[in-house]
């Protein structure tokens, strides 16, 4: 993916790349830090449809829910030859604010695995019973489907 | 006692009205500079309400606006934006000087104010509103663009002209010659490269005077020390202008963000000053005579920026749309032009209705800048649809 960096004089940097239709798609960092999500038009691909100013934490939870998908979807190919074994995202609730994976005790409870953690779309691999959940993180997990049923009702629940 | 209350009632008056104005320009979507300048000619010298005693304040408070619009210019951009953008559209930077300062200069040569107002009339109708535009281009979602780099750089390339025109026009103005005129362009060609290659090697260190994690302090030591760089300048026969916008150029990283954020606020408050005195300088008698002139040069002007940004948005292989909306973007001219002009206000060999002319065009054109910016490209689709055989189709992609 060619991703084209262009500097604004006074304003911050532009990065974006053409999608396979030809459409642009990418952010505009201003210098103080904000974050714009841009999309250019069908008809007219030097303008933008839309400039969304979105906040660091909402640049984070979309990053996830575009990059988890994909770490799903490879893990499944991995685990398709054995039957009973399924691999979802399931996201972590605000119970879970602040507290560790250890305290889920998810493994205890379901045998549900957490392979890994996306948070602002960094995916923090195998993380250990230490690791502190935020509101907003997706776990990718491991487990049979009764099992992760269960997990998702641990996290909304809190306990 | 009791003038020191009127002088506060005076003042606050202003302010407080100021503010309804620019209250007012937000909601029309319009740039306050015009409504400053208009409250400015109310307020003035043959105005509705003439206002006495506090000439004394916003003299000085009119000085301090112009040092922190040009400081705040200057911190706009790093050194290496500067030169990169030198580098890059120095071709489209040409053409922009060229188109757009002949068209002031000849008017000033024809109404018989001489080189000198040439000189004057050509900078106050070359320069882009950097402001204005910038504002326009966030407002209307034009950051992301393919032609807005293009926009940003020709402004970039401005503002280095700028630290040439500067002190070349402060020379002339007070008055030396030709000769010496040529060694004030030699001279400020030597200062701004000296300052560039400080900014670029040693801004650290720049920076380090001012920089201070206390705002308070912060801002103490940024503007004392533009108030001082603009009053060694200004004593040297250097514009203070120049000297505040060479510092802003020597500030740079964070430092210049920081002082930039810092000193925003202020520089609103003494610019509308410096804005508002401009207009109490200028009889709004005067201004019926000049009309004419001006919309020539409105019309003349908005047609050459729209060329500038049609050809450089050009060259780097953006679609007609987005050629016609970087002409539009760059027409907006405001508060430089108006300091260009406040330079040239009281030196003998500048005529006294060049302050009246430059007050119309600039309040025609910091109008006219943000709606053309917003009408362009309705008005360039139906141009398309009306002839679609003969328009060019917009580039796609790379």
């Amino acid at each position: 993916m060619n991703v084209e960096v262009t500097p604004l004089p006074g304003i911050g940097v532009r990065k974006d790349f053409a999608l396979r239709n030809g459409r642009r798609i990418g952010v505009v960092t201003h210098r103080d830090g904000k974050i714009e999500l841009i999309v250019s038009k069908s008809d007219d691909p030097d303008a933008c449809l839309a400039e969304l100013p979105l906040t660091a934490e909402e640049a984070g939870a979309l990053a996830n829910l575009l990059g988890a998908p994909q770490l799903v979807a490879q893990l499944r190919e991995e685990h398709r030859d054995l039957p009973g074994i399924h691999t979802r995202q399931l996201p972590v609730g605000p119970p879970f604010d602040g507290r560790t994976l250890g305290d889920t005790a998810l493994r205890t409870r379901t045998g549900v695995s957490v392979v890994a953690v996306m948070r602002a779309g960094q995916v923090h691999p195998s993380p250990t019973p230490d690791f502190t959940l935020t509101a907003g993180d997706l776990m990718v997990t491991v487990g049979t489907s009764e099992g992760l049923d269960n997990a998702i009702k641990i996290l909304k629940r809190g306990g | 006692m009791a003038d020191t209350a009127l002088e506060l009632v005076e003042l606050g008056a202003v302010f407080f009205s100021l503010g309804l104005l620019g209250r007012l320009a937000g909601r029309i979507g319009l740039s306050p500079i015009p409504l400053y300048l208009l409250g400015g000619l109310f307020f003035g010298t043959g105005g509705v309400v003439p206002l006495h005693g506090i000439e004394g304040f916003t003299a000085i408070a009119g000085e301090v606006g112009v040092i922190l619009l040009l400081l705040l210019l200057g911190l706009e951009y790093s050194a290496s934006e500067l030169i990169d953008g030198m580098r890059r559209s120095w071709t489209a930077g040409v053409l922009d000087v060229v188109l757009n300062a002949v068209p002031g200069a000849a008017v000033a040569l024809i109404l018989g104010w001489g080189p000198v107002g040439a000189l004057v009339m050509g900078g106050v109708t070359y320069i882009s509103s950097s402001g204005i535009v910038a504002k326009v281009l966030g407002d209307l979602g034009r950051l992301g663009n393919r032609e807005t780099p293009v926009v940003l750089s020709i402004l970039v390339f401005e503002d280095l002209v700028m630290a040439l025109y500067l002190p070349i026009l402060t020379a002339v103005l007070v008055g030396v010659t030709l000769t010496g005129a040529l060694g004030a362009v030699g001279i400020s060609v030597a200062v701004l490269a000296v300052v560039l290659v400080v900014a670029l090697r040693y801004g650290r260190f720049v920076s380090a005077v001012v920089d201070s994690p206390d705002r308070e302090v912060f801002l103490l030591k940024v503007l004392g020390l533009a108030l001082l760089v603009a009053g060694f300048a200004s004593a040297m026969q250097v514009s203070a202008a120049v000297g505040a916008f060479l510092l802003g150029i020597a500030i740079s990283g964070s430092t210049a963000e920081n002082a930039t954020k810092l000193l925003e606020p202020l520089r609103d408050l003494f610019a509308a000053v410096f804005f508002v005195v401009f207009g109490l300088n200028t009889d709004p008698a005067s201004i019926p005579p000049v009309l004419g002139w001006a919309v020539v040069l409105a019309v003349a002007t908005t047609l050459t920026k729209l060329v500038t940004g049609w050809w450089a948005a050009g060259r780097v292989g953006i679609g007609a749309l987005g050629r016609a909306r970087a002409g539009a973007a760059l027409i907006a001219r405001g508060e430089f032009s108006i300091v260009i002009a406040g330079l040239a206000v009281g030196y003998a060999a500048v005529d006294s209705t060049l302050t009246a002319l430059a007050t119309t065009y600039v309040l025609l054109m910091a109008v006219i800048g943000p709606v053309a910016a917003r009408l362009v490209e309705p008005a360039a689709r139906w141009v398309r649809a009306r002839r679609p055989s003969t328009a060019p189709a917009p580039s796609a992609g790379n």
